[in-house]
């Protein structure tokens, strides 16, 4: 809390010079008499002692009253930094020194060890022969399956229904209490690559491996036609967000379809996944429209397993650990 | 005034040439500089992707070594050990069931050997007296002979320990005798000099409080020292101790860490507590005469595949599938000490047991080192000496030595381009 400022309060409301003169060891309200017997006086201004706050008065209209003079002149005196920057920088005009980048916590992300070097051939030989690897050498198509937990309820359904019309060559399949470990070497049976399990929890969705924080349904009358979309795959930078980005990509097929003219978004900020699906039209050379279709959601990594799903006793590649991995705002892992 | 020492000695010549090249910017081949300080790597590391990886904690470089030249996943390094003759040559076991020799002094892989037989990666390699000790995943356990006779002799002995097998360890004061254990495999300990049996076999514990027989499963075997004793770590998340000298053949200690299968483990310098690490990349020391936690390491995002304590040094390495190596201290403080990215998956590593972790001398000038001292160098040098020979004019036999080195240091030097 500025001293400056509440030194120079005076008692009266209105009317007194903010700056102080000296300090003087008087009560306000001795200032206050004084000043209403003597308007012909000078104004004297009430002065606190040193190391007054005004967070100390113990009248509470009146310490309100010191607080909104004091935020009016800090608000008066920002404004007149402002209007005397913009001055300078006008006055200098070509010369002025570039504006100063704002801080975000993106700006300020500690870096990641583990970010991937574009020409490091070692990471991209692990890549080219990965799990991932025969998807895009274009040997495999995918096909996947989409379930759910449980006794679904009306949303799960609804984000099931929207996820298979995004997705390309996926079907949906209800699950009847059947357990997860017995599907999944059915599904491998089937020639299924890919198994997505939407959660529930207090009947909103959840996608299994990567908690959703929100969905939202678009209530479009528009539905995506059966065109294979384009993947965008915004800031994954690291290792670990490599991998995660090939497994998004091998989810969908690897032909897109340009005609159709859609495309899915997969965007991680902050380790965050954002998922869109969009339409686009190129209105000329530099515009663009699009329209949103299909759902919408948030996902948060919690874990890679290696292998296929196995919780209790598979090894996991990287697992989330808050109170480990959470502690600066900074630091993002994918 | 400035003091020159007159008649700069190899060592400081060579520190200063070495500073010189760090800051002039130029840097000898990679291949170079790894191969030639290769001895003086403080952990050796295998992947996934074939590599051998040599991490100098000092210098806080790492170094990439292939047989091939290039990464192979068929070469994926399974089991890694130290070789005969101290640490200067380490034996790697791959994936295609080949072990090939790495030798430390020069950085290269030296040889292989092919040793086929049985389903599954290795997962136990020991040497004794220049034999080879091979166990595969299907059980079968191969002792193999020289290197220089005819490699199709086939082995030298074959036992069959039951499939399934998770580890094979070798002990350090009785290099005969192995342990195995595995999946449904119980803990074996076997003397291959002796007959075919095992030694010690052990017997699974009691039917749990539902009279459910309790699943086996040993990931990780330790003999513990100054004592016939050993220490199993299994996938359902327990440390068992059985004592092959006292007539029950049950586990004579059992204590349970976490909720995820264990998957490594290693013994503390100081012999009465071991670490282990689990699937969650979680590490928690367990103190062996009570059965209790001591405490936890933190840092591992994924699961550890290999852990090793130094001998003397309270240091633990530590590698896993989050591909990084990190080297915890375990007391005093407890906590992290480096880490290293590795871009590949680890699956084994080697820690260098010398005591000299500091120390590294520095190599004398060897004649394939001074092709690579570049020109500018020499000239900075040149300069020097002649500055001190100015400001020390009263020393005449110094000068004529110094012109004598430089003429030495010289001729090799002129061949280069």
């Amino acid at each position: 809390m500025e001293e400056a400022g509440d030194k120079s309060g005076g008692s009266r409301k209105k009317g007194l010079k903010r700056k102080a003169a000296t300090e003087e060891l008087q009560e306000a309200a001795v200032v206050e008499d004084g000043a209403t017997e003597s308007g012909v006086q000078p104004r004297k201004v009430a002065a606190f002692p040193p190391g007054f706050s005004t967070s100390e008065i113990k009248n509470k209209q009146r310490r309100h009253l010191m607080f909104t003079r004091w935020k009016q002149q800090q608000r008066k005196e920002k404004l007149a930094a402002k209007k005397k920057l913009k001055k300078e920088r006008e006055a200098l005009g070509d010369k002025a020194p570039p504006k100063p980048i704002p801080k975000t916590i993106d700006n300020q992300r500690v870096y990641d060890e583990t970010t991937v070097d574009p020409n490091d051939e070692e990471v991209a030989y692990d890549e080219a022969t990965d799990e991932f690897a025969s998807y895009f050498n274009r040997q495999t198509s995918p096909k996947i399956l989409i379930t759910t937990s449980d006794r679904p309820h009306g949303r799960t359904v609804r984000l099931c229904e929207q996820l298979s019309t995004v997705i390309p060559n996926s079907h949906v399949y209800y699950r009847r209490g059947l357990a997860l470990k017995k599907i999944i070497p059915q599904c491998i049976a089937r020639d299924f690559t890919d198994l997505i399990v939407i959660n529930e929890d207090r009947k909103t969705p959840k996608i299994l491996l990567a908690v959703p924080h929100e969905v939202e349904f678009v209530r479009r009358g528009k539905d995506p036609t059966e065109h294979i979309p384009e993947i965008i795959l915004n800031n994954f930078t690291t290792r670990l967000g490599h991998s995660i980005g090939r497994m998004f990509a091998s989810l969908f097929p690897h032909n897109p379809q340009f005609i159709g003219r859609q495309v899915a978004t997969f965007h991680n900020q902050r380790d965050y996944i954002f998922f869109r699906f969009h339409r686009y039209i190129f209105k000329s050379e530099k515009k663009v429209g699009i329209q949103e279709l299909g759902p919408r959601f948030t996902l948060k990594l919690r874990s890679l397993q290696k292998g296929t799903f196995d919780s209790k006793y598979g090894e996991y590649e990287w697992v989330h650990k808050p109170r480990e991995m959470d502690t600066s705002r900074r630091k993002f892992h994918l | 005034m400035v003091q020159i020492s007159v008649g700069p000695d190899p060592p400081l010549r060579a520190r200063v040439t070495q500073t010189l090249r760090r800051k002039c910017g130029c840097r000898l081949p990679d291949f170079g500089m790894a191969a030639a300080g290769a001895r003086w790597n403080h952990v050796w590391i295998g992947t996934e992707t074939g590599i051998l990886k040599g991490v100098n904690l000092q210098r806080k470089q790492a170094a990439n070594f292939t047989a091939a030249g290039q990464p192979r996943r068929e070469e994926a390094v399974s089991t890694l050990c130290w070789g005969a003759g101290g640490e200067t040559q380490i034996l790697v076991g791959c994936a295609d069931w080949t072990v090939r020799h790495f030798s430390t002094e020069e950085g290269r892989f030296q040889g292989q050997r092919h040793c086929p037989g049985g389903e599954g990666t290795f997962r136990g390699l020991a040497q004794v007296d220049g034999t080879l000790i091979t166990c595969v995943d299907s059980g079968i356990l191969r002792v193999w002979g020289d290197n220089d006779k005819e490699t199709s002799s086939g082995p030298l002995l074959e036992l069959r320990v039951g499939p399934g097998v998770c580890r094979m360890r070798q002990d350090p004061v009785h290099p005969h005798v192995v342990a195995t254990g595995g999946k449904e495999n119980a803990l074996k300990v076997w003397d291959l000099q002796g007959s075919e049996e095992p030694v010690f076999r052990a017997k699974n514990v009691r039917n749990d409080w539902l009279d459910l027989r309790v699943p086996i499963w040993d990931q990780d075997i330790q003999f513990l020292p100054e004592s016939q004793k050993l220490v199993t770590c299994t996938g359902y998340h327990q440390v068992r101790v059985y004592d092959p000298a006292s007539p029950q053949r049950r586990p004579v200690l059992e204590a349970t860490y976490g909720e995820y299968p264990l998957t490594a483990m290693t013994l503390t310098p100081g012999g009465n507590s071991v670490i282990v690490g689990n699937t969650h990349g979680q590490l928690a020391e367990i103190d062996l005469r009570q059965g209790r936690l001591l405490g936890c390491l933190k840092g591992l995002a994924g699961s550890v595949r290999g852990l090793q304590c130094h001998p003397s040094k309270p240091l633990l390495a530590s590698c896993g599938l989050d591909r990084i190596l990190r080297v915890h201290r375990i007391r005093n403080p407890r906590g992290l000490e480096h880490k290293v990215y590795l871009k590949s998956q680890l699956n084994c590593l080697l820690l260098s047991g010398r005591d000299n972790w500091e120390d590294e001398p520095q190599e004398p000038q060897d004649p394939s080192k001074v092709p690579l001292e570049d020109t500018e160098a020499d000239e900075l040098w040149a300069s020097l000496e002649a500055a001190a020979k100015r400001k020390l004019p009263d020393l005449e036999r110094t000068p004529g030595a110094l012109q004598t080195r430089k003429r030495n240091k010289k001729r090799p030097g002129s061949t280069s381009p």
